[in-house]
C-alpha cells in the first residue's frame, strides 16, 4: 500500500497525515504527477476556498491527472467539493468526477454558516467505505457549502436542509467532515478507505 | 442534528497548562499534551489553547507543542495568542491546529482578520472578545486582557465589534464575559443573549462556568452553539462525560 497525501496547500495536509500516522499508515506528501499515479490510495485534503484550491491543482499541473485516476481517491472536507463539477463558491469549475454542484447554505434565520461542530450521519447506502457506522454517529464539520443528496450520497447529513456528508462515484469519494479530527468514528472512515 | 459544544480551555504559558482567577496570580495546572488527552478521552468536543501571554509580550506562539498536539489529538482545536499576520496564522494552522483565535491584534488591526479568512478560509478564523460592562451599562471591549497590568478599556461597543468582525470574515466569535469570569457563578447570558441576536457565525461563550446547571442555561436561554469552561474541567469538579448526560436529560443535543 502507497498512500499519498496531495499537496494542494490545504492546512490540514500535516493533521490528515498525523490521522494516518496514527493508523499505522505513513502517507507521502506530494505534487509530484507520477507518484500520485503510482499511489495506491490517494488523499485530496483541503481548507480554503474553491477558487485557489482549483488554482493550486491547476497551477500544479494536476487537474487531468486527478481526474485519470483509476484507484480509490478521497476528497476530504474542500477536497470532496473539489471532486465535483462545480461550486457555487466564487463560480468554481472543479474536477468533475462527482456529478453534483456544490452550495452555499441558504441563510435563514437561527442558521448559523458556517457549519461548525459534530452532526449526526445517516447512511443512505451500503458501501464498505461506511461499513461499521452506525446511525447517530457524529464527526466534524466546518464548512459553508455543501454537496446535495445525490445518486452518489452513502451517508447524509442535515443543517438546514439535508446534504451529503460521504459520496462516491466510482473510484472517486469523499468526505464532507473531517475525519482527522472525528475521533473514533473519523478513524474507522479512513480505515475503511485505505483497506479499499 | 448540529450538536452543543463542549470546550474546554487550556490556557498555556511557557509550555504547560496554568489557570488564574480573573485573569491574574496563574499557577501550572498540567502538561499541555497530556491534558488534551485526557479531555479528548471524556468527551470534549474540541480544544481551545490559549497562549495568556503571548500578546502583550508580542511572543509569538511556540509550535512545537501545536504540532505534538496535532499528531495526538484526533478531535479538532483552536490556538489563541500571539497571532498577529497571516505569516503567524500560517504557521499554526501548518503545524496542524484547525483555527486560530485573534483577540487584542484584531484590535489593533481589524484587516488582519479579512487577510486570515482570505488566505485559509473564514472556518479557521476566530475572534475573541473580552467583553465588561462599564458604569454606564454599556458592555465595551477590553484589550491584551492576559496582562493586568497593561489591560485596555476600549471605546469600542461589544456589540459593535461582534458585528464588525462577522463584515471582516471572522467564522465563529468566542465572546468572555469578563465580569464572570473565573467567579463561578454562571454565564454571563444577558450578555451572550444580546450577542446571539447579532450574531450569524458559531457563537461561543466564556466566563463563567460553575456548575452543571450554568451550562444548561446559556444553551438554552442565550442559544450559543459552544461553551468554553477552564477551572471547573481543570480541578475536576465537573466530569465531561456526567456533564454531557446531563444536559442530554435537559434536551439538549450533545455528542456522547
Amino acid at each position: 500500500m502507497r498512500v499519498v497525501l496531495v499537496d494542494a496547500g490545504g492546512t490540514n495536509i500535516g493533521s490528515v497525515r498525523y490521522a494516518l500516522q496514527r493508523l499505522g499508515t505513513d502517507a507521502e506528501l506530494t505534487s509530484s504527477a507520477a507518484a500520485i499515479r503510482a499511489a495506491s490510495h490517494v488523499i485530496l485534503p483541503g481548507v480554503g476556498a474553491a477558487g485557489p484550491g482549483m488554482r493550486m491543482l491547476r497551477e500544479a499541473g494536476l487537474v487531468d491527472v486527478i481526474r485519470g485516476l483509476t484507484q480509490p481517491v478521497l476528497g476530504v472536507c474542500l477536497g470532496m467539493q473539489l471532486l465535483c463539477e462545480r461550486s457555487e463558491e466564487a463560480d468554481t469549475e472543479c474536477l468533475g468526477v462527482v456529478p453534483a454542484t456544490v452550495r452555499r447554505f441558504v441563510d435563514t434565520p437561527g442558521l448559523r454558516v458556517p457549519h461548525m461542530g459534530w452532526n449526526s450521519l445517516h447512511v443512505t447506502a451500503g458501501h464498505p467505505l461506511v461499513a461499521g457506522l452506525r446511525e447517530g454517529d457524529t464527526a466534524y464539520f466546518v464548512h459553508s457549502y455543501a454537496v446535495p443528496i445525490g445518486d452518489y450520497t452513502l451517508a447524509a447529513s442535515e443543517h438546514g436542509m439535508p446534504f451529503a456528508a460521504v459520496v462516491a462515484a466510482g473510484n472517486f469519494m469523499g468526505m464532507q467532515f473531517h475525519p482527522e479530527r472525528s475521533a473514533g468514528v473519523g478513524a474507522q472512515l479512513l480505515r475503511n478507505f485505505l483497506a479499499l | 442534528m448540529l450538536n452543543r459544544r463542549i470546550v474546554p480551555c487550556l490556557d498555556v504559558r511557557d509550555g504547560q497548562v496554568v489557570k488564574g482567577v480573573r485573569f491574574r496570580d496563574h499557577v501550572v495546572v498540567g502538561e499541555i499534551v497530556e491534558l488534551a488527552l485526557r479531555y479528548r478521552d471524556e468527551g470534549a468536543d474540541e480544544l481551545v489553547f490559549y497562549d495568556i501571554t503571548a500578546s502583550p509580550e508580542g511572543r509569538r506562539v511556540d509550535r512545537d507543542w501545536v504540532e505534538r498536539v496535532a499528531r495526538e489529538i484526533d478531535i479538532p482545536f483552536c490556538v489563541a495568542g500571539g497571532i498577529r499576520s497571516v505569516v503567524d496564522a500560517r504557521e499554526v494552522l501548518h503545524a496542524g491546529a484547525d483555527k486560530v483565535s485573534i483577540n487584542s491584534p484584531a484590535l489593533e488591526r481589524p484587516a488582519l482578520v479579512g487577510e486570515i479568512a482570505d488566505a485559509f478560509g473564514v472556518q479557521c478564523v476566530v475572534v475573541g472578545v473580552d467583553s465588561l460592562r462599564d458604569d454606564d451599562g454599556q458592555w465595551r471591549v477590553r484589550q491584551y486582557t492576559g496582562d493586568p497590568s497593561r489591560t485596555r478599556a476600549l471605546r469600542k461597543r461589544t456589540l459593535d465589534w461582534i458585528e464588525e468582525v462577522q463584515r471582516l470574515g471572522a467564522g465563529e466569535i468566542v465572546l468572555n464575559c469578563m465580569g464572570t469570569d473565573g467567579v463561578r457563578r454562571g454565564y454571563d447570558i444577558e450578555q451572550l443573549k444580546a450577542a446571539r441576536a447579532i450574531c450569524h457565525v458559531p457563537l461561543v461563550a466564556s466566563g463563567g462556568a460553575g456548575t452543571p446547571e450554568h451550562f444548561t442555561e446559556v444553551f438554552r436561554d442565550a442559544d450559543v452553539d459552544a461553551a468554553l469552561a477552564a477551572s471547573v474541567f481543570h480541578s475536576g469538579d465537573i466530569g465531561i462525560p456526567a456533564l454531557k448526560r446531563d444536559l442530554r436529560a435537559q434536551g439538549i443535543e450533545v455528542r456522547l
